[in-house]
């Protein structure tokens, strides 16, 4: 097919699939040839993505839906075909807040941490000194699991707590300064603040929701459209680099290619961290072995269901206090794309779903789920509150939460 | 008009400033530092803002005015999103710009212009230094080839280079690849 691909990402950690996809030969092998771009901010890999500088971009998801429905700037549909992973963030502490909240050497119970940090915030507020968080984009899931975890515990965020916008590479540095009090980031960013004591994390967002999404694959829905055949080769690219990626045995080389100075230029060791499930939660102490802390292969997890759009945007109508509109509600639905997925890997060896909608957050056990091709077994997903998000009733849903 | 210039780069922001300074009523504020940016810029209530498109700071900024929209001076995010192609040759020059609400177009456009007009010159006086360094090192790589050939060969100087020559014009490569084939080389083998 001999086609090319442009692909802007920021270095993070779960920029992993398309940066391996290249560098290993998957691309190669599906007939693209990758260029990737290495950007330092999400407005700018938007900018490169409408503007035409890229054709495909790794963004954080609820920003490609709040792009399709104009939040922020004018309209422009963007349409996600395949998910770079679930999960993969923390939430870190200032280390003196973290030793009132939280167990010192292994991840506590979301619901007892969550309720003495409310407690704590409390307390804080009333002495008119608001904690402040950091989340790296108000339309990051990091924005929406820290929300919807301190929502659960019983405090109001912007009420509480102050939230604001934080670039990764700075969090430890603003963790240090006392410009904030504690930040929800991806990695390498956590391990960052650990490493140099600015920090202690005190959840895994894999916690919060065990199944969360978070990155995806963005592209304009005419480029998607013109490149039809190169978006499907590429999709084709990134599950064989997935199913490489969860390989023990390719771990150790992994973290070198990610830590290069083209691509994430940072620290291997503390790569091999994020990648292997092991995180080192304050400084001095052994790692934690927490499985699926970042979550890039199994149970289809690349799958883009449309029931994660539709719940990332009730969080939407959640927090920027807008109303729930059924039109934006189907607009924000379309932009997942189950059909070009399943296009792409039909007649595969990879399992696709029967479905392209599942209640979210309600399993408590291995459960066997129908298919179009392959096996599906989904294990334990829930929020940490026990509620579960059913896509049938968005209203229903959102009267629901605290 | 006050405008800000934020860079983390003070060359750039100089080289920019130095062309805004041409332009009649602008006050011109330079930012190079993150740490307090965004109250800075609300201390300086500017009127555009001008933002390198590699600046780590653009989220926390665009945030800062997302929020202010609700405030006096509502910035919005580009001059005028219907004019893509201006703000696609502001993207290409690696320049992104944030500007209050109301400002009529006629007195944003020229400094808009302007400032991508800096910004590519900028890059393209970067690209000449990158040249010129790189012609530097390829001319010391030589240079350490040649001394290598004739220590080892013990042939003089204008043998050494002709051999080089000749290796390159037979590959048909250039002599500076052929020059650091032999330095790797004979770093290989044990020389110093």
């Amino acid at each position: 097919m001999g086609g090319n691909l442009t692909i802007s990402f920021l270095p993070l950690v779960d920029a992993c699939l398309p940066i391996l996809a290249r560098e290993h030969g998957f691309a190669e092998a599906e007939g693209i040839s990758l260029n990737l771009v290495r950007d330092m901010s999400w407005a700018t890999v938007l900018d490169r993505l409408l503007y035409g500088h890229s054709d495909a971009a790794h963004l954080v998801a609820p920003l490609a839906i709040a792009t399709t429905l104009g939040r922020g700037r004018p309209p422009q549909p963007l349409s996600v075909p395949f998910v770079l992973g679930l999960n993969g963030n923390a939430i870190t502490l200032r280390p003196d807040l973290a030793d009132q909240v939280a167990p010192p050497t292994r991840l506590g119970d979301p619901r007892i941490v969550g309720t003495t940090f409310a407690a704590l915030a409390k307390t804080s507020a009333a002495q008119g000194k608001r904690l402040r968080l950091g989340v790296v984009h108000r339309y990051s899931s990091h924005n929406y699991m820290l929300r919807y975890w301190l929502a659960a515990s019983g405090v109001r965020p912007d009420h509480d707590v102050e939230i604001v916008t934080i670039a990764p590479p700075f969090c430890a540095d603003a963790l240090e300064a006392g410009e904030v009090d504690g930040v929800c980031v991806g990695e390498p960013w956590n391990s960052v603040a650990v490493e140099r004591g600015a920090g202690r994390i005190i959840l895994a967002t894999a916690q919060i929701w065990r199944r969360g999404v978070e990155k995806v694959l963005a592209l304009r829905q005419p480029v998607l459209e013109d490149k039809r055949e190169e978006t499907e080769a590429l999709i084709r690219a990134l599950v064989a680099t997935a199913r490489h990626f969860v390989e023990p045995e390719n771990w150790d080389a992994n973290a070198a290619i990610l830590a290069r100075s083209d691509y994430l230029d940072g620290s291997a060791e503390l790569i091999k961290r994020a990648i292997s499930d092991r995180i080192l939660l304050s400084r001095g102490s052994a790692p934690v072995h927490y499985p699926d802390f970042m979550f890039q292969y199994r149970e289809a997890a690349n799958f883009p269901w449309v029931s994660q759009a539709e719940w990332l945007y009730t969080q939407m109508v959640r927090w920027d206090g807008s109303s729930f509109s059924p039109e934006d509600a189907a607009k924000a639905a379309r932009v997942f794309r189950p059909d070009v997925y399943r296009s792409a890997l039909l007649g595969s060896g990879e399992p696709l779903p029967g479905a392209s909608s599942k209640v979210e957050g309600s399993l408590s056990q291995l459960t066997a789920i129908g298919t179009q091709q392959g096996q599906i077994t989904l294990e334990e997903n829930s929020f940490f509150d026990g509620r579960a998000f059913d896509p049938s009733d968005l209203p229903g849903y959102l009267a629901g939460l605290p | 008009m006050r405008i800000a210039i934020v860079d983390e780069s003070a060359s750039r922001a100089a080289v920019i400033r130095e062309g805004l300074d041409a332009i009649d009523d602008c006050e011109i504020f330079v930012l190079t530092e993150r740490r307090g940016l965004v109250a800075e810029i609300a201390g300086i209530a500017p009127d555009i803002v001008l933002i390198d498109l590699g600046n780590p700071s653009r989220d926390v900024l665009e945030e800062y005015f997302a929020v202010s929209r609700a405030l006096a001076r509502p910035i919005a995010m580009f001059v005028d999103e219907s004019d893509a192609e201006a703000i696609s040759a502001s993207i290409d020059a690696g320049v992104s710009s944030y500007v209050v609400d109301g400002l009529a177009a006629h007195r944003i456009r020229p400094i808009l212009d302007l400032a991508v007009r800096r910004f590519n010159a900028f890059a393209k006086l970067q690209a000449d230094l990158d040249e010129a360094q790189g012609k530097l090192a390829e001319r010391e790589c030589i240079d350490r080839a040649k001394r290598i050939l004739m220590e080892s060969r013990k042939i003089t100087e204008p043998q050494a280079y002709a051999e080089l020559r000749t290796a390159a014009m037979d590959q048909s490569r250039r002599i500076a690849e052929i020059a650091q084939a032999v330095v790797t080389a004979h770093k290989l083998l044990g020389g110093a």
